[in-house]
């Protein structure tokens, strides 16, 4: 961490950068927020553990915006979603120095809350990333890194920055999950518990649009979900329907630009898995139109901007799918 | 509970301008019946239907929503069928994994000169729906029926 921060205050010096975008402690050791750090004096507060999991190639929407350049950190995921952005035209490569950061997965307090640790006051990380002390008014308790992580962490895209201007750190395999195990156990259900099981996760809703002020892929300036034109505009939800309305519509609004990235699920107030939305889109993607992986590379067509002569017909993809 | 013989579905059925709403009105001039259930809606090209337009179809009370188009190859802006090719495969393929019946949507490729295509489709489509039944899982229930 220290590192970063001596060359974050190398490159302010020199003037290659205006400000830096990264993290600073939260009010909770296991919550640091995403902030601009201007001076060397603030970058002090400057943070950098597992409990970094904000991307932040979304706020680089309106740092492309400002004057000079902005220093951003980038985990590996994160880069996707960058190329996604550049590839849309929503950021600017020129404004943007991006140091590649390493991940070994980022931790999510909520699982180890639910293995009934209570009353936590902090949490520190041992340097090798394998375990975790958990110091709580019951006393101390020790959790495995592993199993700590975030759900997407499990599933890891891989520990190759897709762009950046340099590399700082090392990052580590996480993967001990397969991908689209979920969807393939919602698939394989029948529609009766479909619904059911869509309904109870959904119900949980509170349409706080979490999810789309987080998602790299919603950087719409004008929201459909933000018109009063719209039934499912930001209002309690009357029925069943009207909660799964929105997010239908906001999978399928980001449906072939979704890096998977796993930020919906992860700011969820109430939980819901929403990457299970996208991730069935990705699975039908790949199966479909050949695997594509959005923000790989900021050039290749999106497969819903795309088409082929001999693209599977709608109701064979329902029964294939 | 006894089946409802009086079932009569809602359909909506999006036909583009340029073939399937021809078809359906050679369907018309040449005496083909199709069910009345079916209510078409003109659009300029099917892949002017966005994926709202059918969420909001089934919210607002429809049993089933059908899209029509030109042939693949045919589409009188050149492309436009393949792109709602695609995104209708999509959105089908979503609403049946949370849980809509398989059936209730579906894509038809109905040229101008298909007239017969035209109505045992939609004949075919409407008993479908009605072995499906009442769509009860995506209605509103503040639009009445």
């Amino acid at each position: 961490m220290q590192e970063l921060i001596n060359r974050a205050k190398e490159l302010l010096a020199d003037g290659t950068v205006a400000r830096v975008l990264g993290w600073r402690e939260g009010d909770m050791s296991y919550n640091p927020e995403v902030a601009y750090f201007n001076s060397a004096e603030e970058l002090d507060k400057f943070v950098y553990n597992g409990f970094c999991a904000a991307n932040l190639s979304k706020y680089m929407i309106e740092a492309s915006k400002l004057e000079g350049k902005t220093l951003v950190f980038l985990k590996p995921c994160d880069t996707y979603s960058f190329n996604q952005l550049l590839k849309e035209h929503r950021v600017d490569r020129e404004k943007a120095y991006i140091i590649g950061v390493g991940c070994c997965g980022k931790l999510n307090v909520e699982a180890i809350k639910a293995m009934g640790i209570k009353g936590i006051q902090s949490i520190e990380i041992d340097d090798a990333c394998e375990t975790l002390t958990v110091k709580t008014i019951y006393g101390d308790k020790t959790v495995a890194y592993k199993d700590a992580m975030l759900e997407r962490c499990h599933v890891c895209k891989g520990k190759e920055h897709m762009v950046y201007d340099e590399l700082m750190g090392e990052s580590r395999d996480t993967v001990d999950a397969e991908r689209f195990a979920e969807v393939e156990k919602i698939e394989a259900m029948s529609p009766a518990e479909k619904f059911a099981f869509f309904q109870a996760e959904l119900s949980k809703c509170i349409r706080c649009n979490a999810c789309r002020n987080v998602c790299p892929a919603c950087s719409c300036r004008k929201c459909v979900f933000d018109s009063n034109k719209f039934d499912s505009a930001q209002k309690a939800n009357v029925d069943s329907f009207e909660e799964k309305m929105f997010h239908i519509i906001r999978a399928f609004h980001v449906a072939g630009r979704c890096t998977d990235c796993g930020e919906c699920s992860r700011v969820c107030p109430q939980g819901i898995p929403l990457h299970l939305f996208n991730r069935k889109f990705i699975k039908d993607i790949n199966k479909f139109y050949g695997e594509f992986k959005a923000g790989e590379d900021a050039e290749t067509k999106g497969p819903l901007t795309n088409f082929t002569f001999d693209d599977v017909e709608p109701c064979d993809a329902v029964e294939r799918g | 509970m006894p089946m409802n013989e009086e079932f009569k579905p809602k359909i909506v059925a999006f036909c583009c301008n340029w073939c399937s709403y021809a078809g359906a009105d050679l369907a018309g001039s040449s005496r083909l019946a199709y069910p009345a259930d079916v209510k078409i809606i003109r659009v300029p090209c099917s892949c002017r239907v966005n994926p709202m337009f059918i969420l909001r179809a089934f919210e607002k009370g429809a049993d089933g929503v059908i899209i029509c188009g030109c042939h693949p190859g045919d589409c009188h802006y050149s492309t436009g069928n393949y792109y709602a090719r695609r995104r209708m495969a999509m959105l089908f393929s979503m609403l049946e994994y949370i849980g809509i019946e398989n059936g209730r949507t579906r894509v038809e490729w109905v040229s101008a000169a298909e007239g017969v295509k035209f109505s045992t489709t939609m004949n075919e489509f409407v008993s479908k729906i009605q072995s499906l039944g009442k769509n009860v899982r995506l209605g509103d229930i503040r639009c009445k029926n």
